[in-house]
């Protein structure tokens, strides 16, 4: 099956990461993902505050893409993996199939450009692809460099399971768990793994944003992990990149390495930590816990 | 004091007579998808206790419920709580009523927009008008430009304690100053042109929705 990917805008920058190690993943499982030619904004969050009919028709112009782009495939599969874009388009499509009327408002924009919005695309996060088409017993088999040594704290975040939570459970997600843990990974038992990190609030409005990502962090090194995966661009920029000013807005020491869980996955599968963007981490993830005794020092 | 000027909220007196009330705005709100059910509201608390950001708020998301009923326009729109929301639908998942109070909060955020009674210098608000404006002219976000322009318009001097993150972005590639835009973004612009005048909802609707 042909998966077509839509990056949004966080994965061409702070999130790179995030893209590189997920292509190079699904390219490693035999399920290349390519990318959504001339894709825009999903008219996430911040967008929605000022226009919600826009946001819809922004999602609107990304579908009528999408279907064009896989008219040959028996269905249309697009991969979001940035938890805010992955919600934005499934409330768009959510709106515009109950309500008629907003979706034939949509249409009305769309036809200016001689786009059709068909509705039958669907929006896929990739930890959904993983486990419902992969499978974890496929990925298992393909694991060559087991996660041995890693104490994962999994961290999913809002808008990933709520309010639609349509492949995990809203309250206590657990896929991407199995999915780690049938690499070699222990994972922690974390009451907060669906708690805000406060979203853009980090940038804004600091004294709230950083005292809601802090609380994660501690509670995750409390309980035992020496590292946290993440699914969202913004919960890994905010968990990772402000660990000096929270420890001296707060006076405790945050220094846990935050990463994708794509690139756990990555290096399970034998990818190099370079091409996962491991490199761009701010507090580097310690590979020789994850790496069997004769290719240390092959990969660092 | 002129009650109908939207711009006079701020600072207003504290004691409330009935005349002061807007007997429009309930069912302005609730005329979004779902919004009806704000109606049966049983004020146990719930959105609160279960919001994160609750603690910051001038209102919690309880009471901001219940003032959009009773109608007090110029306290909600005033009000900081909404853009304090950062939309992690928890409130909206555990409301016993499911009254889709997130959503309430995009509309209450739409509305103070749309109308400038928004607060003006605070930063959250501010985010959304730049981003929205980036994304309208050229479909995407770059994250770097949208920071700059963000802090000149809020508080320049703190871009300067930013500095040292933006560097340590900048070496490790995830960080740039390039304009980020579709190929086709003059296509995108007519789309957003034709909907320029358009509301998810029709004005007559809200009409009808008022009790």
């Amino acid at each position: 099956m042909k998966y077509l990917y839509f990056p949004g805008c966080s994965l061409k920058s702070t999130g790179r990461a995030y893209e590189e190690s997920l292509l190079e993943s699904f390219a490693a499982l035999g399920s290349p993902l390519s990318e959504l030619e001339d894709w825009n904004c999903c008219g996430a969050t911040a967008y929605m505050a000022v226009s919600e009919l826009k946001a819809f028709a922004l999602c609107a112009r990304n579908f009528a893409l999408a279907e064009q782009q896989c008219q040959q495939e028996k269905e249309c599969h697009l991969v979001v993996p940035c938890a805010a874009c992955y919600l934005g388009l499934i409330k768009a499509q959510k709106y515009m199939e109950e309500h008629p009327k907003i979706r034939g408002k949509v249409q009305k924009g769309l036809d200016v450009a001689g786009l059709k919005y068909e509705g039958h695309a669907f929006v896929r996060h990739p930890l959904d692809v993983l486990l419902k088409d992969i499978g974890e017993e496929n990925i298992a088999s393909k694991c060559v460099r087991p996660l041995k040594g890693l104490r994962v704290a999994c961290y999913y975040g809002c808008q990933l399971v709520r309010p639609y939570a349509l492949f995990d459970d809203a309250y206590a997600p657990s896929t991407m768990d199995t999915l780690l843990r049938a690499l070699g990974a222990e994972t922690v038992d974390w009451p907060l793994k669906t708690r805000c990190c406060g979203g853009s609030l980090t940038g804004t409005i600091q004294d709230v944003g950083l005292r809601l990502s802090q609380v994660l962090l501690t509670e995750a090194i409390k309980r035992g992990a020496n590292v946290v995966a993440t699914a969202c661009p913004l919960c890994q920029f905010n968990l990772e990149c402000y660990h000096s000013q929270m420890a001296k807005r707060f006076h405790e020491a945050v220094d846990i390495p935050v990463v994708y869980f794509s690139q756990l996955l990555g290096l399970a599968l034998g990818v190099t930590p370079r091409r996962l963007g491991l490199d761009r981490l701010f507090v580097p993830l310690d590979f020789k816990a994850t790496a069997p005794a004769e290719e240390v020092g092959a990969h660092v | 004091m002129n009650v109908s000027n939207e711009k006079d909220w701020r600072g207003w007196r504290k004691i409330h007579y009935e005349a002061d009330l807007d007997p429009h705005f309930a069912g302005e709100i609730a005329s979004i998808p779902g919004g009806d059910k704000m109606y049966g509201c049983i004020q146990c608390g719930t959105c609160s206790g279960m919001c994160p950001l609750s603690p910051y708020m001038d209102y919690t998301p309880r009471r901001i419920m219940a003032m959009i009923r009773a109608g007090l326009k110029g306290e909600v729109m005033t009000s900081y709580t909404t853009w304090l929301c950062a939309s992690c639908y928890s409130c909206t998942v555990e409301c016993p009523r499911e009254i889709p109070i997130t959503d309430i909060m995009y509309a209450a955020k739409r509305m103070a927009i749309r109308t400038g009674a928004f607060p003006k210098r605070f930063p959250t608000p501010v985010l959304a008008e730049e981003f929205f404006k980036s994304v309208e002219r050229h479909g995407r976000s770059s994250e770097g430009r949208l920071l700059i322009r963000f802090f000149l318009r809020t508080n320049p001097l703190k871009m300067l304690k930013q500095a040292g993150l933006g560097w340590k972005l900048f070496r490790r590639g995830r960080m740039s100053l390039k304009q980020e835009t579709v190929e086709h973004s003059s296509e995108l612009r007519q789309i957003m042109q034709a909907l320029e005048h358009e509301h998810m909802i029709d004005s007559k609707t809200a009409e009808r929705g008022t009790r």
